[in-house]
């Protein structure tokens, strides 16, 4: 049975590889589709031929445009593209090149065609951008060669959820600023660059009919379908990305616009019972016994948490109108347990630890925001919790389901909205304090794991560093500080408005 | 008639010192016991010539302070997992060599190392790796997954790793890190240049 199936899968992988062959063999030489070279004179096509399956381009093609020397030595069959002094040494058969006596493999060996030479379009990245004055950037995906200082960020699109209300994100990358305008039936975002890589246009779904090129150029439109009420778009910049978030809703005023008499109306969407955001709970790691990391001008951790927990405090219970309780309002040791316990007997919404960071070089700074990796274990409990909820029997004959969860792994089902957290904590702490290199990470962190709510630690800062250890005790910085975690509340309150259970 | 006094005390107090060290050395020569060596901070701990070697990955913190890079070094070689284990950790327990900066506290010593036949190991490291810790999450993730990821690099039949400190099991070692569990490796925090 077991040789029967294996020589079954041998026969499909041969049969695989004998069709690729085909299909390579059959493409000979043949025209490729142009590449678009993008430089600041505009666009223009360079045309590339596929030979036995490589994609090469005409060498003269390429003098013209980089104004290199193409010397051919008859006698000994060399091939030398010189430019301003510098040479590149090629040679028939050899699919390799000499760049500056350093040999840089290629996919293939140049070929003649007729009076053309024509080499792989490797060369380009790999033989001629390193020796030329003028940056040359070849993206093979989407078939760009971008040449000199130009800015053409890759946009991507993909719809996050088909709702109502449909939510969609654009990507731009390396972050470019956008401005956004609303037309009828669209929304364009207009892109400040030189020009755009775009991914295919992109199939639409719920009330986005697709997203796609603008008409005019360096645009990206979002077409809505005929069913579409209000369409709103965000742009942010994280870690070098603008993310652009589009968010189209269903007509609200369905009932109150004129429309004919009908049937009764179908029931309204579930009115929202209870505001997705009522307790936060704030942990000021360490305390008592427990100093934390010492700066070496003496500021304790512990201070400097519980001083901007109180900061934070005072910022979402004037302004939002929400419970903020702290594990700990004074000096004082609190077990890691406990400050789970606190969390989960509350029943908060969002628990959110404030540490501030040591590192053993004194040079490091900034934020840093952690939320739960988990490990083999926990990923089990996780799909465990997914999938297994138990009907126990209760009086009167019905049953209720409970999940089946480890007590001590309760973080595991809140592992999304937590990364939501920590990035839009990330996000917004940026905009007020210097951020870490690598300021969004994921850590096998103790406090975390069995808060039963989605949950984020933020190291705010270090101490081991002089600069950072002045200003973690000062006021002006715990306030901006307290600001970024307030705005990063805000955004999150949005964020589980948006993902409400229902 | 004072300063005779105190320079009669104070030669007492020499003298007595001088009796205890040779009584001291001379007892621990009875008992055939090597005296102990001084702790060696940021000296390389090349094994002594002579002496069959392997070449271990260990790690340590990156100048910058901010990942683990792997270091190349010889340990002495021994027959077996556990005693090899023990001889990697004796090395990666000691300080870094130039130009990386230590990631584990001065003093912490390796109480006992075992492997268990699901292939989790144990490494039971003295008080100091706790006590002595500057805290900090970034510091404590470099810390552990020193000490765990120097294990897995080396012994191919090892699959977790945690680490007990004076024999026990801990929650934390500052406040951070959860090392309830065995630990599987963590490249992510590893780069490769220093």
């Amino acid at each position: 049975m077991m040789g029967a199936v294996r020589g079954t899968a041998s026969f499909a992988s041969i049969s695989l590889v004998l069709l690729l062959m085909a299909l390579l063999h059959a493409q000979g030489t043949a025209p490729a589709a142009p590449l678009t070279l993008v430089s600041r004179d505009g666009r223009r096509p360079l045309a590339t031929t596929i030979v036995n399956g490589q994609e090469l381009v005409a060498l003269e093609d390429l003098a013209a445009l980089f104004l290199f020397d193409v010397r051919e030595d008859t006698l000994a069959g060399g091939l030398t593209v010189v430019y301003r002094g510098q040479s590149i040494v090629m040679s028939p058969g050899q699919p390799m090149a000499l760049v500056r006596g350093r040999v840089v493999p290629l996919p293939a060996a140049p070929v003649r065609s007729g009076a053309r030479w024509l080499v792989p379009l490797d060369f380009i990245s790999r033989a001629l951008a390193p020796i030329h004055d003028t940056r040359i950037e070849l993206r093979r995906e989407s078939r760009l060669l971008l040449v000199g200082d130009i800015r053409v960020p890759r946009v991507t699109a993909r719809i996050d959820a088909p709702g109502p209300p449909t939510r969609a994100t654009i990507e731009v990358a390396p972050a470019a600023p956008v401005t956004i305008t609303t037309e009828a039936g669209r929304l364009i975002a207009r892109i400040d660059a030189d020009g755009l890589d775009l991914s295919g246009p992109i199939e639409g779904a719920g009330l986005i009919e697709g997203i796609r090129a603008g008409e005019q150029p360096r645009t990206v439109a979002v077409l809505l379908t005929a069913r579409a009420g209000a369409a709103m778009a965000v742009a942010g910049e994280t870690g070098g990305v603008t993310r652009i978030t589009v968010e189209v809703t269903a007509p609200a005023a369905d009932a109150a616009a004129p429309a004919p008499p009908r049937e009764p109306a179908p029931p309204p969407p579930a009115p929202a019972t209870r505001p997705p955001l009522q307790t936060i709970v704030l942990d000021p790691g360490h305390g008592g016994d427990d100093a934390g990391v010492r700066g070496a001008r003496g500021t304790a951790e512990k201070d400097v948490t519980l001083a901007v927990a109180r900061r934070v405090r005072t910022l979402i219970e004037t302004r939002l109108g929400v419970r903020v309780i702290l594990t700990r309002g004074d000096d004082r040791a609190v077990g890691l347990d406990e400050r789970a316990a606190i969390a989960n007997n509350s029943k908060a919404d969002l628990f959110l630890s404030l540490h501030a960071n040591a590192a053993p070089s004194a040079d490091l700074a900034g934020a840093e925001v952690f939320h739960l990796r988990l490990d083999r274990e926990g990923e089990d409990a996780r799909r465990a919790a997914e999938s297994e909820a138990v009907a126990l029997p209760v009086l009167g004959g019905a049953t209720r389901t409970i999940d089946v969860m480890r007590w001590d792994l309760a973080q595991v089902r809140h592992v999304d909205a937590s990364a939501a957290l920590a990035a839009v904590l990330d996000e917004q702490l940026r905009a007020q304090v210097p951020m870490g290199s690598q300021a969004l990470r994921q850590a096998p962190l103790r406090v975390l794991t069995s808060v039963n709510m989605p949950a984020a630690l933020v190291e705010m800062g270090y101490l081991t560093n002089e600069d950072q250890e002045r200003q973690l005790g000062s006021e002006a910085f715990q306030s901006s500080l307290a600001q970024g975690i307030y705005n990063a509340v805000l955004r999150f309150r949005l964020y589980l408005e948006e993902h409400r259970v229902s | 008639m004072i300063a005779r006094r105190a320079l009669a005390i104070a030669g007492g107090v020499v003298l007595l010192a001088l009796l205890a060290w040779a009584v001291n050395a001379g007892l621990e020569r009875l008992a055939g016991v090597e005296p102990a060596a001084a702790p060696r901070a940021a000296e390389p701990a090349a094994p002594p010539p002579g002496v069959p070697r392997i070449t271990a990955t260990l790690f340590y913190g990156s100048a910058d302070g901010q990942a683990l890079v792997p270091v190349r070094r010889e340990v002495a070689l021994a027959e077996g997992v556990v005693p090899q284990g023990r001889e990697i950790l004796a090395v990666q327990l000691q300080g870094a060599p130039e130009p990386h900066v230590p990631v584990i506290p001065p003093g912490t010593s390796l109480r006992a190392f075992y492997v268990t036949d699901r292939g989790d190991a144990f490494v039971d490291l003295s008080s100091e790796i706790s006590a002595q810790h500057p805290g900090g999450s970034s510091t404590e993730l470099l810390t552990v997954y020193a000490v765990v990821n120097a294990v897995l690099a080396n012994l191919p039949t090892v699959r977790r790793v945690q680490i007990l400190v004076e024999g026990r099991e801990a929650d934390t070692l500052a406040g951070h890190v959860d090392i309830r569990r065995p630990l599987e490796r963590d490249m992510s925090l590893v780069r490769e240049s220093p």
